[in-house]
């Protein structure tokens, strides 16, 4: 009952200074507005960067790195073992690029519960024969359904179909820009050695485009069974297995895991790719910083529009107080205008917000390095709305928490007996 | 022997700024339920200042202080509201209606604020009270609108809503006109009379002191009669 008078007597106050309390409504809602676009964008904008790289790079890459032999004759040697071997010039083995046991480590994987999905390749380079010039290139050879799932292949293909990799015999994805060097077109056909000697010819079914120039240079996928036939390879042949994680900031704790079980190189995410992190942390930081500032500027015309409240309302606060309210309502009644300002600009702030992000979703955004995108990138997550308005609260609460200390204290014999 | 409602036990007050002087000394008296009385005396003998200790609202006095055979001196704040709000009445010089809320709301708020009866409870009384000092039909305008006579008797209306022990005045009539003054005085009479409310006013207004029961003089800090 008495929460309810109080509520009423701040709203006959703000009401009755209805200008006043709609500019300080308006400053918190333009704050809220720029808070929850500027954050919707830069982190509409962080995600497609980062999703440039990280979307496609495994969480855990599991291969067998070509590197010398750690295990040399001599350290086995009973009579030299406890001594210091300098071995000099030691070359690299002729050892299998392959992972050894690809398919039963295929197998633990998938059963592993923090494993999303595991997708096997076979890298091969090769040359492009386009007239008298070879051109050096890689080819992937993958799977292309689990490549669509884990790392969003489908999204980069450009021209033609993913899906033909699997359907079409001896097929091949160009990179758009390898494309345009030996001037192939989907549907043609393309000329190509391996390393070995051996010429194949490959048909053309799509090109892809990462938005990174020099990738698309050299890269191009295939299914995996071509490359195991480009190598004369058994199906068993794998050279890596990118692993996908449901939590990505476990990959470095897993690759190291599995470098233990599976004899072999895994590498992880975050070693591979760390600037990313860093780029979208301080981006992050600058939008925060730039919002808050907003609210804390907001604050400050809240604050100066209580306190010219309290000037004027002295003789209400006085009659309020010698008619039996006490300090502490007092404080209240001021301290709920200051929230009810901050929630109903706040709520404003968050619906003029959002309007204004679907408005930069509009807005054309054409790139050849952003193959996906074609619009301004927004990211409407609900955590931003929660903190803009648990700011905003928490903002006006302590822009009116000084104005309103000092009504609680004005003492009504003074005013009274002043007129 | 009639009830003592307020008794005020040997009130000393000094002004400390800028320097110390002795504004009340020694004031003891009680008024008893249903008396109407004036307290007199010249500009600056203290008696505004009496006022103000025996309203609760001033705390800066050495004394002790009785309303309705309880002690008030040395109790907190909020309970000196809850006193405020529910044993006194005040009538000021100026009215202090809050002019966001209409004639009624003004008069309800302490009623609403004593939160003892429901909303429709202390709005018929509020209704009640305009009823008995003549002005019903204003109960829906805004104090901007009505005149000054009737502005004070809204605020007279307001000081009655919780049914308190004792009304004070500070110079009610001091604002009016000679008509008006009549007429507010007349309530204050009919209040005496009729519903046996104790009244405490503040006057300089010689005319208006003799017409009450009972007239408390003041001269520099000491009453001098009473």
């Amino acid at each position: 009952m008495n929460s309810k008078l109080l509520y009423n007597i701040a709203k006959s106050l703000l009401l009755a200074r209805l200008r006043q309390t709609l500019v300080a409504a308006l400053g918190v809602t333009f704050g809220i507005t720029m808070f929850i676009a500027l954050l919707s964008f830069m982190s509409g904008l962080n995600s497609t960067l980062d999703g440039l790289i990280l979307n496609r790079t495994p969480h855990v890459r599991l291969f067998n790195e070509i590197k010398q032999n750690q295990d040399q004759p001599v350290l086995s040697a009973e009579e030299y073992k406890n001594s210091y071997n300098f071995i000099q010039s030691v070359k690299a083995s002729s050892a299998r690029q392959e992972i050894y046991n690809s398919s039963g480590i295929n197998q633990f994987l998938q059963s592993d519960e923090r494993v999303l999905g595991v997708a096997p390749r076979v890298n091969t380079q090769v040359f492009f024969n386009a007239g008298a010039i070879d051109i050096t290139g890689m080819i992937h050879g993958m799977e292309v359904d689990a490549e669509t799932r884990l790392f969003h292949f489908n999204d980069y293909v450009v021209e033609g179909s993913a899906r033909d990799l699997r359907q079409v015999a001896n097929s091949i994805i160009l990179g758009k820009a390898l494309a345009e060097i030996i001037l192939a077109n989907v549907g043609d056909v393309v000329q190509v050695t391996t390393a070995a000697g051996d010429r194949f010819s490959l048909k053309v079914v799509g090109f892809f485009q990462s938005g990174i120039q020099d990738y698309d240079k050299v890269q191009s996928y295939a299914s995996v069974t071509t490359v195991q036939k480009l190598l004369g390879k058994p199906a068993n042949y794998i050279t890596e297995l990118h692993v996908k994680l449901h939590d990505i900031n476990s990959a470095p704790a897993v690759a190291q895991e599995y470098r233990t079980i599976f004899d072999a190189s895994a590498e992880d995410v975050q070693t591979a790719n760390s600037q990313f992190e860093t780029g979208s942390f301080i981006r992050t930081l600058i939008s925060y910083s730039v919002g808050i500032t907003l609210l804390i500027v907001a604050g400050f015309g809240i604050y100066n529009i209580l306190n010219m409240m309290i000037y004027e309302k002295m003789d209400a606060i006085a009659i309020l107080k010698a008619t039996g309210f006490s300090g502490s309502d007092v404080r209240r009644i001021f301290l709920m205008i200051a929230l009810s300002i901050g929630f109903f600009g706040g709520l404003a702030g968050l619906f003029f917000g959002y309007v204004l992000s679907l408005l930069i979703d509009q807005i054309p955004f054409v790139t050849a390095a952003l193959p996906t995108i074609k619009t301004y990138p927004v990211n409407y997550n609900p955590v931003f709305y929660f903190i803009a308005i648990t700011f905003s609260l928490i903002t006006t609460y302590l822009a009116g928490l000084f104005p309103a200390r000092k009504a609680s204290k004005v003492d009504p014999v003074v005013i009274i007996r002043g007129k | 022997m009639s009830e003592v409602i307020l008794e005020a036990k040997g009130i000393n007050k000094n002004f400390h700024d800028p320097i110390t002087i002795r504004v009340l000394s020694n004031i003891s008296f009680s008024i008893n339920k249903g008396e109407f009385v004036s307290v007199i005396g010249k500009s600056g003998c203290g008696k505004s200042t009496l006022l103000y200790i025996l309203s609760t609202m001033d705390t800066d006095y050495e004394g002790e202080l009785l309303i309705d055979d309880k002690l008030v001196t040395g109790q907190k704040p909020v309970k000196l509201a809850q006193i405020r709000n529910e044993n006194i009445g005040f009538v000021f010089q100026f009215h202090y209606l809050l002019n966001e809320f209409s004639v009624l709301q003004n008069i309800m708020l302490p009623g609403l604020k004593l939160n003892k009866y429901s909303q429709k409870q202390v709005e018929q009384n509020a209704y009640d009270k305009l009823k008995i000092l003549g002005i019903d039909h204003l109960a829906h305008k805004k104090p901007t609108l009505i005149s000054g006579g009737e502005k004070q008797r809204v605020a007279i209306a307001r000081a009655m809503i919780n049914d308190p022990d004792i009304i004070m005045g500070d110079e009610p009539t001091g604002n009016l006109d000679k008509k008006n003054s009549e007429i507010v005085f007349e309530l204050f009479q009919k209040l005496a009379n009729e519903f046996n409310q104790t009244l405490l006013i503040v006057t300089h207004d010689q005319e208006f002191a003799g017409k009450t029961n009972r007239i408390i003089e003041m001269e520099d800090g000491k009453i001098i009669r009473h």
